[in-house]
């Protein structure tokens, strides 16, 4: 697309913001991606048929994307296996274990002006500063 | 009517992650590296979601109920425990290590790369994982 690249960001950025403005009013919860995975590893309740159709919006998404514009989004995860499920273990445990992760914590709980929120992304953001500046300036080839 | 809700709210988050461009880990990696050749991208997504559902949370906070649910279903939680420190510290290494977060990590699924197969596999492991932590388990989680 001809559109700058900041531009695609921003108007990127309102779409996910406008998806989690519509799943608070019209079914009133948070649009939190590892809370409606992780609810959906346990015991079945009034809310796991709308947790697996949001999960199945969220493939059908770039799957839009692709009728919109003629093309698949571009992807390169260039991390070595072990890095990716390690990473992958963390991301998983850590999103649970801190009830959130960059759509409930940053995208819905920074709206909500929530404090354990605007904490857990100024955690977040740092580690994951510090992994990259370790990965990549400090000891390069452990990750791309 | 929940369930559909549900659907076009999951495609539209889709959407705007496949257009944003944080289905590529690339990008994401690119402006955690601030010591490198800066990528801004995720700050102006984070500020365009961040702006778009303020405006839905204020509508929302004037409004008595959601439309299709009897009332909402908020997280109460207030306090900054050690579990939400150690929970986001532990998300944020894992998130420097490879650039995907649970929803590019689920959206990307549909690219076929194999790579992301293999960490959003990993990723429903450790929340999977994280069941069956007594302790962790003692408070329900937003």
């Amino acid at each position: 697309m001809a559109w700058p690249t900041y531009l695609q960001s921003l108007a990127g950025g309102a779409l996910i913001g406008a998806a989690a403005a519509l799943f608070l009013l019209l079914n009133g919860r948070i649009a939190g991606i590892s809370g409606i995975l992780g609810r959906l590893l346990g015991p079945r309740s009034a809310e796991t048929a709308t947790n697996i159709w949001f999960v199945i919006g969220l493939l059908v998404g770039p799957l839009l994307f692709l009728g919109l514009t003629g093309r698949l989004p571009d992807s390169h995860v260039t991390a070595a296996p072990a890095v990716l499920i390690a990473g992958g273990l963390l991301v998983g445990f850590g999103t649970r274990l801190g009830s959130g992760c960059t759509s409930g914590h940053g995208v819905c709980g920074l709206a909500r002006l929530s404090r354990r929120s605007f904490a857990a992304v100024g955690v977040f953001m740092t580690t994951a500063v510090a992994v990259v500046y370790l990965t990549h300036h400090l000891l390069p080839g452990v990750s791309p | 009517m929940r369930p559909l809700a549900g659907l076009v709210a999951g495609s539209l988050f889709g959407l705007g992650l496949a257009l944003s461009g944080m289905l590529d880990p690339v990008r994401v990696l690119g402006f955690l590296d601030v010591a490198g050749p800066w990528d801004p991208s995720l700050a102006f997504v984070l500020g365009g979601a961040v702006a778009v559902s303020t405006i839905g949370w204020r509508y929302a906070r004037r409004r008595g109920r959601p439309a299709l649910a009897e009332r909402f279903d908020l997280p109460t939680a207030v306090r900054i425990d050690a579990r939400l420190l150690m929970g986001a510290a532990l998300f944020g290494i894992g998130w420097g290590l490879v650039g995907l977060c649970p929803g590019p990590a689920i959206a990307g699924l549909v690219l076929g790369h194999p790579q992301t197969l293999l960490f959003t596999a990993a990723m429903i492991a450790g929340m999977a994982l994280f069941r069956l932590v007594p302790a962790a388990r003692a408070r329900p989680s937003a």
